[in-house]
């Protein structure tokens, strides 16, 4: 897997998944890119235009709890995010994410700050704040993920092998 | 060594025996889809290269979170639901059937030991009978369509033990509230939640899809309960299969086995913007409401609308509240209707929807103003979970939401009952 680089754009803890997308327009189209368009969009109105691709979300504990909607990971990937790191992750959100092939990084995000410009080493297991210097290693993927990750996602392993492929991973 | 609930139904739906931590890939027996989620569930289905469901008689799709259709984009998703349904024979739920989850128990097809997937997070609620039920998103449900499988990582159990009896005036929401606030959002995060104790044997079966339901608010994967005569009974009531239910061996073991006292708590409240900023009631008493709704997978069921009209029977709510009530689904409506529920409800005030989500996910019937206060008997609270981020929500019991339309003002329902 390619390493990944960007800027921090930083939240605090739950942000859940009515923030991510909030329910009012996530019913009304299958449209993503439109739907991107308000990403965070409560939490800061402006969020979508200060992206610049590859740019990172990076939160606290138990990011994307709430409903099951996978619009949620879909957004933050179609708004061009690169990749989230958070200390912690809500169950659903983190299957969806990886069913989705958006990366999903657990680490400890108190040693980045906003604006801080990220290396992401999935392969490697390791976060270089480059601004700042440090190291931070990422809590690794069980190999099961690590196979729907590494095949582009569920629907992608599901083209590849007409089914679940997993046993013996 | 011992198994808990959640171990022996994955072990029998993957076919050997398993343990936490395992991950695992399981037959499921249900796989659910509701409007916000079935459409791009199918759209995934036929990317993945699908063409038939695994077995349609185990495909349900429930119309409900924006039920009847507000807008034309809207109307045309759910066109594509019925199409699906009706080419490929699966069990279509349309327009005012009512809320996904009320519709799945009382299908009689969900029961004890089976395994069943929902598009939607409080799919937890199958738990209350015995069922390994939980949410998933529409990749997953894709996945599941095609195959009949899916895979889940073995979750370790929460045993929580609940003592009764409740309080009178104190009901089932307030019991889960009451836990959600100790355990906080993510307090059992990728865990099975095994609910246990007097407190919880002596609820109804309505009680315990409520505390069954918000398992998801802290974080949990399920949130089981052991089956017994009252579990049995819906479903005999509800035409009901063959199923067989499982119990957590002695020795079984958990992730941490917690205690509760509920002999003497007050009805709960949880304020904005989080599930688990709970109080007693007491502590908010006095707050000015605008909006009062009584519905939802949480709180829409009869004995939920039973006592909402108890309190509300010969009185007014407040002239400067509204009061919204959406039955959890058609039998639920119909059987109020003939008790005389829902016409204590109008002549209180009440406005009457469409059974379905509506107003608790935002989409219609009932959207607040800016700066307006809601209080609900819904699960969520978040920053503009009804549609609108400048409003601001609190979850109580249905008592609590019925007593406070009247005051037009948070109140403790306790005085309304006696
Ligand atoms: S009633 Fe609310 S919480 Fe329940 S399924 Fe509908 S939107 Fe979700």
């Amino acid at each position: 897997m390619q390493v990944l680089r960007g800027r921090a754009h930083k939240f605090g803890d739950d942000i859940n998944t009515d923030y991510i997308i909030s329910g009012k327009y996530k019913f009304k189209t299958l449209d993503m890119d439109e739907l991107a368009r308000h990403v965070m969009e409560d939490l800061d109105p402006d969020f979508y235009h200060k992206i610049r691709p590859g740019d990172f979300i990076v939160a606290g504990w138990n990011f994307g709890c709430g409903s099951s909607r996978e619009q949620a990971p879909l957004v933050i990937k179609h708004a061009r995010i690169g990749a989230v790191l958070a200390k912690s992750f809500a169950r659903i959100f983190f299957r969806n994410a990886i069913n989705t092939g958006l990366p999903v990084v657990e680490c400890d995000t108190d040693q980045i700050e906003a604006g801080d410009e990220l290396e992401v080493d999935l392969a490697r297991g390791v976060v270089e704040n480059l601004t700042k210097g440090v190291s931070i290693p990422i809590k690794p993927l069980p190999p099961v993920m690590l196979r729907i990750l590494e095949d582009g996602g569920l629907i992608a392993h599901f083209q590849k092998h007409g089914g679940f492929k997993l046993e013996g991973v | 060594m011992g198994q808990t609930i959640a171990e022996k139904i994955l072990s029998q739906a993957a076919g050997r025996q398993v343990q936490a931590g395992e991950i695992v890939v399981a037959r499921v027996d249900q796989v659910m889809a509701q409007d916000g989620t079935a459409p791009l569930a199918i759209q995934v289905f036929r990317q993945m290269g699908g063409k038939n469901p695994f077995d349609p008689k185990r495909v349900n799709l429930v119309i409900d979170h924006s039920a009847p259709s507000p807008t034309e984009s809207i109307s045309n998703l759910h066109k594509m639901m019925r199409e699906f349904a009706w080419e490929h024979g699966c069990h279509l739920y349309d327009v005012g059937d009512g809320v996904c989850h009320q519709v799945m128990v009382e299908s009689g097809r969900v029961g004890p030991g089976c395994v069943v997937v929902g598009a939607d997070s409080h799919t937890c609620t199958y738990g209350a009978l015995g069922a390994f039920a939980t949410g998933v998103g529409s990749t997953d449900l894709a996945a599941a369509l095609i195959s009949g499988r899916l895979w889940f990582k073995v979750p370790e159990t929460i045993k929580v033990v609940c003592h009764g009896p409740l309080p009178p005036g104190v009901f089932a929401k307030d019991l889960i509230l009451y836990l959600i606030g100790r355990f906080t959002a993510d307090g059992a995060t990728y865990k099975a939640v095994e609910y246990t104790g007097s407190a919880i044997k002596e609820l109804s079966m309505e009680g315990r899809f409520t505390v069954a339901n918000m398992a998801v608010e802290m974080g949990a994967k399920v949130g089981l309960m052991e089956v017994d005569e009252k579990t049995w009974e819906w479903l005999r009531e509800h035409g009901g299969g063959e199923f067989t239910a499982f119990s957590s061996d002695p020795d079984a073991v958990y992730a941490k086995v917690v205690e509760f006292d509920l002999t003497s708590i007050s009805p709960q409240v949880a304020c904005p913007h989080r599930v688990d900023n709970v109080s007693p009631v007491e502590k908010v008493a006095g707050t000015k409401i605008d909006q009062a709704f009584i519905g939802t997978c949480t709180n829409g069921r009869l004995e939920d609308l039973r006592v909402a009209a108890q309190i509300l029977a010969g009185r007014k709510i407040h002239p400067r509240v509204r009061l919204v009530v959406a039955p959890a689904s058609r039998k639920v409506y119909l059987q109020a209707m003939r008790e005389g529920i829902l016409a204590t409800l109008v002549e209180a005030g009440a406005a009457v929807v469409t059974p379905g989500c509506g107003p608790c996910v935002g989409t219609h019937n009932g959207v607040p103003a800016d700066g307006e206060v809601v209080v609900s008997t819904a699960n969520r609270n978040f920053k503009g979970r009804m549609g609108n981020a400048k409003a601001e929500i609190y979850l109580a019991s249905p008592a609590t939401v019925a007593a406070s339309a009247i005051a037009g003002e948070i109140t403790d329902p306790r005085p309304f009952l006696k």
